[in-house]
């Protein structure tokens, strides 16, 4: 009998510890179909929905939600249901959303010519075309008319916001760049004024340069005016569902579809064409709508960055920790202070950051470097380069455990052979025992960058921001601009779902957004786990 | 000094007997080693003879080993290690401070008791020891590695995979390896610690041949558990007991005729 119970209970161990496993997998596996899923769909086409209610006002929109409506009062259930619509057209009904009684609802249908644009300002407008007017002139009338004359009218826009995008970035911003670099020159002639001819003649030239450049810029922003002039003709009418004739500048709109026409083919062609928006594109309207680009862009940079920092780092401290000192009360100090610093408040970094690299290191810097541009800080603001290095201390410990633990698994017998042939010990370190420690390294590098890209909390008082106003890459010199500050995923998904205006219209933003962040993370992993996995089997024999 | 060791019996006032060895490689002098506290070699002489085979034996703890490793001063890697005495090497005081361990440790070469080459190919391995001492030529490593090989006995076996993982091969053949690797850099005295303490009896033997046929140009030191080995291979037989050296002798009056009573006892099996 006690035998029998016994062997039950070591039955239930197995199955107690599967069970919990199929638990975490499921987690796991439901967090990823859960924002993969919601994520994908938030581009997807949603059929425009034409409804008349019994009071005879009339809604056009996408049915997002249905459910029962509560009785808040008894608490019973009601049976009666309700639908949520999304109908946009922000700047006419203010809201984007409205629940529907559908029991009221009198008629629902579909109509073929129903159209959605996507506008720079305002959020989508959805209705039916009327029109299309240039000048006082009529282009096209009735909806298929207005359908085959938008794609050539859009391509046109496209052009010209592009030309309009490349003159503000290329020539204007070449001539900011220059005009800013003669007001520090003409500051530091202030600070440090040479002998009077000299100064003299040193300032007049830099007037002379800035006059030059002054009337570029005129000649630019004339061609800009031109252009911005030529991009804001002609006009898209657009009815509302209620009749209201609306006008949409063609210049505005970004995308126009008609998606109850649209087939299959076109629906995906619409999906593939917003993901790339998505993915590329910069973000618009408190970055509820447009890309995220920026953000993935400094996400990976960051990240890399901090890769930069780290490893070096790690690397040396696990070396000393493991090669050279003696295990004594010193090295078990050192290692408990590491093994702590993992568990310390992320924030606590991040004010670390703030205090150390941004007002300390980045102050001293300004004061030695940029004495000329302040008192507005270069580097003593936050900025990429202090965020790398915070989360490189945040992520340091996980480095230095990771390569111990690698260095550690080399066997003695391999450095003692080494030695024996007379191998000093630091080639013996760099020729046998840090090759073979190699995949432990990575192995740190690679929870090390896991855990940097999710990071947010640090992040946001050393140089993150919700909109940054240009990449930390560009073409002035030095073309890297480590000073600057940057967007990041982890806070745009909460900047985007929480802080916008627009919070309903966002969620399905903070779903794509999420699933991209898991999107790099994994990226970033898998190509850490392959490298590391081909080193192991190198290691392991398949030769080098 | 503990208590243990003050009831040691004396050592043999002279181990060694009358033998004379006529051409020593090495000579050992009343050397003795501490691990802290602990004395584990206590006031060892001898000599050992040039191009011969000479095997230390003794039961385990005897320090065997800490004077195999003395010789090319591989114990200074064991913390808290302390030596007295000396051993001289071709006119050099081995443990002389101001000498270069490492051009020691290339003529004094070391092969230890468990296989240990590096997680690198086979040919890299062999090349391992020529390019810290400075080989950079493509063909000159070719054609060191491929003696060492052919000198380990090996180059048959593994002439076609030269750039496998050495740790893809058999143990036994991992241990040949790790002499090729010694031979790499041309050394005069191998040093091998029980190299065949983890290997099958087949591995054992081609061992055992390949260190006769390295007899005529290399000076060997063995430590080994095994009698019938000791027997086998060497030359000369040193007998140790608790860290002092008991006998000291030609290998065959060793194992006919031991003076002492302890390496009679030892070599019949009575103890160790």
């Amino acid at each position: 009998m006690q035998a029998r119970s016994r062997a039950a209970l070591a039955a239930a161990g197995t199955w107690v510890t599967a069970a919990a496993l199929a638990i975490d997998l499921l987690l796991i596996a439901s967090l990823l179909v859960l924002v993969g899923w919601r994520g994908a769909s938030a581009f997807w086409p949603r059929p425009l929905v034409a409804l008349q209610l019994d009071d005879g006002s009339r809604w056009l929109g996408e049915v997002h939600e249905r459910e029962e409506i509560p009785d808040l009062a008894t608490g019973k259930r009601t049976g009666a249901t309700r639908i949520r619509v999304r109908v946009a057209n922000r700047d006419l009904g203010g809201a984007d959303f409205v629940w529907l009684d559908e029991a009221r609802i009198a008629s629902r249908e579909t109509p073929r010519d129903a159209m959605l644009l996507e506008r720079l300002e305002w959020g989508p407008f959805f209705g039916t075309p009327v029109e299309v007017r240039v000048g006082d002139r009529v282009a096209a009338s009735g909806p298929a008319a207005v359908a085959a004359a938008l794609p050539d009218l859009q391509r046109e826009k496209q052009a010209l916001r592009e030309r309009i995008h490349g003159i503000e970035k290329g020539p204007i911003g070449d001539l900011n760049y220059e005009l800013e670099q003669i007001r520090l020159a003409g500051r530091r002639l202030e600070l440090a004024p040479p002998p009077e001819p000299e100064r003299g003649r040193r300032e007049a030239e830099l007037e002379q340069r800035k006059a030059a450049l002054e009337a570029r810029y005129r000649e630019e922003g004339a061609r800009l005016e031109a252009l911005r002039g030529e991009l804001a003709q002609g006009e898209l009418v657009m009815a509302t569902a209620d009749g209201t004739r609306h006008a949409v500048p063609l210049g505005e709109i970004v995308r126009a579809a008609s998606p109850n026409a649209l087939g299959l083919g076109g629906r995906i062609a619409l999906y593939a064409a917003r993901i790339g928006e998505f993915v590329t594109g910069e973000p618009r309207e408190a970055n509820t709508e447009g890309g995220i680009f920026p953000a993935l862009f400094g996400t990976v940079m960051m990240v890399f960055l901090m890769s930069i920092f780290v490893v070096p780092f790690g690397v040396l401290a696990a070396i000393l920790l493991q090669e050279y000192a003696r295990d004594g009360l010193a090295v078990r100090a050192a290692r408990i202070a590491v093994n702590n610093l993992a568990g310390v408040p992320s924030i606590v970094f991040g004010v670390f950051g703030l205090g150390f690299f941004v007002y300390g290191v980045g102050g001293a810097i300004d004061r030695w470097f940029f004495a000329d541009s302040l008192p507005t800080p270069t580097f003593g603001t936050g900025g990429i380069l202090w965020a790398s290095l915070t989360l490189a201390l945040l992520t340091v410990p996980v480095v230095i455990v990771a390569t111990e633990e690698g260095l550690a698994a080399v066997p003695q017998g391999v450095r003692q052979g080494s030695r024996a042939l007379g191998a000093t010990q630091l080639e013996t370190l760099l020729r046998v025992v840090l090759p073979a420690a190699a995949p432990g390294l990575l192995t740190g590098l690679i929870l090390a960058m896991a855990r940097a890209a999710g990071e947010v909390a640090p992040l946001m008082i050393v140089g993150m921001v919700k909109l940054a106003p240009a990449l930390p890459v560009d073409q002035h010199p030095p073309f890297l601009h480590l000073e600057r500050k940057f967007m990041h995923l982890g806070f745009h998904i909460y900047d985007v779902g929480f802080q916008s205006p627009n919070v309903e219209a966002a969620v399905p933003l903070v779903f794509a957004t999420t699933a991209l962040l898991i999107a790099i993370v994994v990226t970033l992993n898998l190509t850490a786990i392959l490298l590391r996995n081909r080193l192991r089997g190198r290691l392991a024999g398949r030769g080098f | 000094m503990s208590a243990e060791l003050e009831s040691r019996p004396a050592p043999p006032a002279h181990p060694a007997g009358d033998l004379v060895i006529e051409k020593p490689a090495l000579r050992v002098d009343r050397l003795s080693v501490w691990y802290g506290e602990s004395l584990a070699l206590d006031g060892v002489s001898l000599d050992i003879p040039e191009r011969r085979i000479t095997a230390f034996i003794g039961p385990s703890g005897c320090g065997k080993s800490t004077l195999l490793r003395c010789l090319n001063r591989m114990n200074e890697l064991i913390d808290g290690v302390r030596v007295e005495g000396t051993v001289r090497f071709s006119g050099l005081d081995v443990f002389d401070p101001s000498l270069d361990v490492n051009a020691l440790r290339k003529r004094i070469g070391m092969v230890f008791q468990r296989s240990n080459p590096f997680p690198k190919s086979i040919y890299e391995n062999v090349a391992y020891g020529p390019r810290i001492h400075g080989v950079r030529r493509r063909s000159e490593l070719d054609e060191i590695v491929e003696r060492a090989l052919r000198g380990s006995a090996l180059w048959e076996e593994v002439k076609d995979r030269l750039h496998d993982g050495a740790l893809q091969l058999s143990g036994g053949q991992q241990q040949r390896l790790c002499i090729a690797r010694a031979l790499a850099v041309e050394p005069e005295v191998l040093l091998l610690d029980e190299p065949c303490s983890a290997l099958d009896p087949g591995a054992t033997a081609k061992i055992e041949e390949l260190l006769l046929d390295l007899r005529d140009s290399y000076t060997i030191a063995i430590v080994t558990h095994n009698m019938q080995q000791a027997a086998r291979v060497s030359d000369y037989t040193a007998f140790l007991y608790l860290g002092q050296l008991i006998e000291f002798g030609e290998t065959s009056a060793i194992f006919v005729k031991p003076r002492e009573q302890r390496t009679q006892d030892y070599i019949t099996g009575r103890f160790g």
